[in-house]
């Protein structure tokens, strides 16, 4: 499976996302802006849940590329301590299990499990759980 | 100029939706309201702004209300479109240049959520194929935030929801006016968690015009003087959390664009959140009202907890927010939102509220609008 689009993460066993750093400020963000003005700059695989909410719609194509058969999904944003928080999808987690402050790993995800040749995006899963354990 | 720019005619379409008209034309039926209640004629007017954000050129329709060659400047500013063109139809009077002009907002959008491509804020693609950009994600994610720090309950934010609907019977130009129970809000379908689709404003169509003039003019047409004290309209500062962000700094959320332009109006006035009589605050989503409450200024963190319960938003509350029912009521038609908060409170400070009126004869009154991708918009209103 490929990504969903170049640059997002690192291209490693336990990929980690790529940032940008402003040499000047020393401000991190995500992802890295086009140009010279950030430095790529490679984040942590871990943080904690900074807040979230559940899509409970499809969203309108364009732009959503996901499946046309729509199942609620979880995003959130993800705090990479001293780093940045990035927002992302929330996975292998029940809805109301979900709660700020949980500890959370980088993880990549199918944006359509079913398509012939699925995308890959990012997610975070509960800090150590096995992909796939929970809905 | 001497003296302080004037509201001297207003005029609005219907918000909600209808069928068969479109937004210019809407935004036509506004003027026409305006220019009669302002008792001047179209030929009278020296300039007009414009703002629409999928409506069309606001400047067309010339075409309808007359060629009489004047300039008209369209507006393009995103949620803050109306705003934008109030601001700047005020600093077309201020600076000397005119003294009597027009802005107008419509728009008229189709049903369901915005559908805004990441080209247009300057987000790579695979952002929207992802499915992030949604703003109802946005505004539930920084809610649950919200809460979480500081003690809103989800019954709160059902509160801001019916006050809404109960306010908006009283209101001939919102688009929901039926009432509708708290419960059936709490239980309401869930759209983005913890918000049920009766908390979600609804994209949506209508127009809204207003006529300014010199405090001299204003006096030759003998109108009641009310004056435009602060128009303020600012971007987003450092750490704030807005929509469409795929990040936000460490500690990010703590500052915001409404937290400055609203500084920045209060001084332009020279006065403060007590002064202020009635407030229409940006309600996108029921949350919306409760953090602009804080972020204007009006409440600290968390006390909306107790503002909500002890009913002090009310319409005979200490501080009355959102009297016709808000985006939640009326909807989003984006460039003319921002325009029906200073109608809704000419209407109040004129007496003219019916039963949605203020009581105490109320002096002072404040609009907020923001919007994406971090702007926002504020104005402060005297009579």
């Amino acid at each position: 499976m490929r990504a969903i689009a170049e640059g997002i993460w690192t291209n490693e066993s336990e990929p980690r996302l790529i940032g940008g750093l402003d040499p000047e400020t020393g401000r991190v963000v995500f992802p890295c802006p086009p140009g010279g003005d950030y430095q790529p700059h490679t984040l942590s695989r871990t943080g904690t849940l900074w807040s979230y909410t559940i899509q409970r719609f499809r969203p309108k194509s364009p732009p959503y590329a996901g499946p046309e058969a729509f199942q609620p999904w979880a995003v959130g944003y993800v705090e990479l301590p001293g780093e940045v928080i990035v927002e992302s999808r929330i996975v292998d987690v029940a809805f109301e299990d979900i709660a700020i402050g949980m500890p959370l790993e980088l993880t990549l995800v199918p944006l359509d499990p079913d398509a012939p040749e699925p995308v890959l995006i990012h997610a975070f899963k509960p800090l150590g759980q096995t992909t796939g354990a929970a809905a | 100029m001497s003296g302080d720019v004037c509201i001297v005619g207003i005029g609005i379409h219907p918000f909600g939706r209808t069928d068969g008209v479109s937004g210019l034309d809407q935004g036509v039926f506004a003027v026409r309201a305006a220019l009669a209640d302002a008792g001047v004629a179209w030929e009278e007017l020296q300039f007009a702004y414009g703002g629409s954000d999928a409506a069309g050129n606001p400047d067309t329709m010339v075409e309808r209300l007359g060629l009489t060659g004047m300039q008209f400047i369209n507006v393009r500013n995103g949620c803050a479109a109306g705003g934008s063109a109030l601001f700047s139809a005020q600093m077309a009077i201020k600076s000397g240049e005119f003294e009597l002009g027009l802005a107008v907002g419509f728009d008229k959008h189709p049903r369901g959520a915005f559908n805004a491509l990441p080209s247009e804020y300057n987000l790579p693609d695979w952002y929207g194929d992802a499915g992030y950009m949604v703003t109802t994600q946005f505004f539930a994610n920084k809610i649950t935030r919200y809460m979480h720090l500081h003690g809103i309950s989800r019954r709160t934010l059902g509160l801001v929801a019916e006050k809404a609907f109960r306010n908006a019977v009283h209101a001939p130009h919102a688009w929901r006016r039926e009432p509708v129970a708290l419960e059936e809000i709490l239980d309401g379908a869930m759209v983005s968690d913890p918000y049920s689709k009766y908390m979600f404003c609804s994209p949506a169509e209508g127009g809204v015009a207003l006529i300014l003039a010199s405090e001299k003019k204003a006096r030759e047409l003998g109108k009641p003087l009310i004056r435009l004290k602060a128009a303020a309209m600012r971007t987003r500062p450092p750490k704030s959390f807005e929509v469409f962000a795929p990040s936000v700094e460490i500690g990010g959320g703590t500052a915001t664009a409404t937290q400055i332009a609203s500084a920045a109006a209060f001084e332009m006035a020279g006065i403060g959140p007590k002064d202020i009589a009635i407030a229409q605050l940006q309600d996108t989503e029921a949350g919306a009202e409760i953090m602009h409450m804080a972020e204007n200024g009006f409440c600290k963190d968390g006390d909306q907890e107790a503002w909500l319960a002890e009913g002090r938003t009310e319409i005979g509350g200490a501080l009355p927010v959102n009297t016709d029912g808000g985006c939640l009521a009326c909807g989003e038609p984006i460039g003319a939102s921002g325009l029906r908060q200073v109608y809704e409170n000419v209407v109040q400070l004129r007496g003219a509220g019916g039963g949605r009126q203020v009581p105490g004869e109320p002096r002072t009154a404040y609009t907020h609008v923001y919007g994406a991708p971090g702007v926002s918009a504020v104005t402060i209103l005297e009579r």
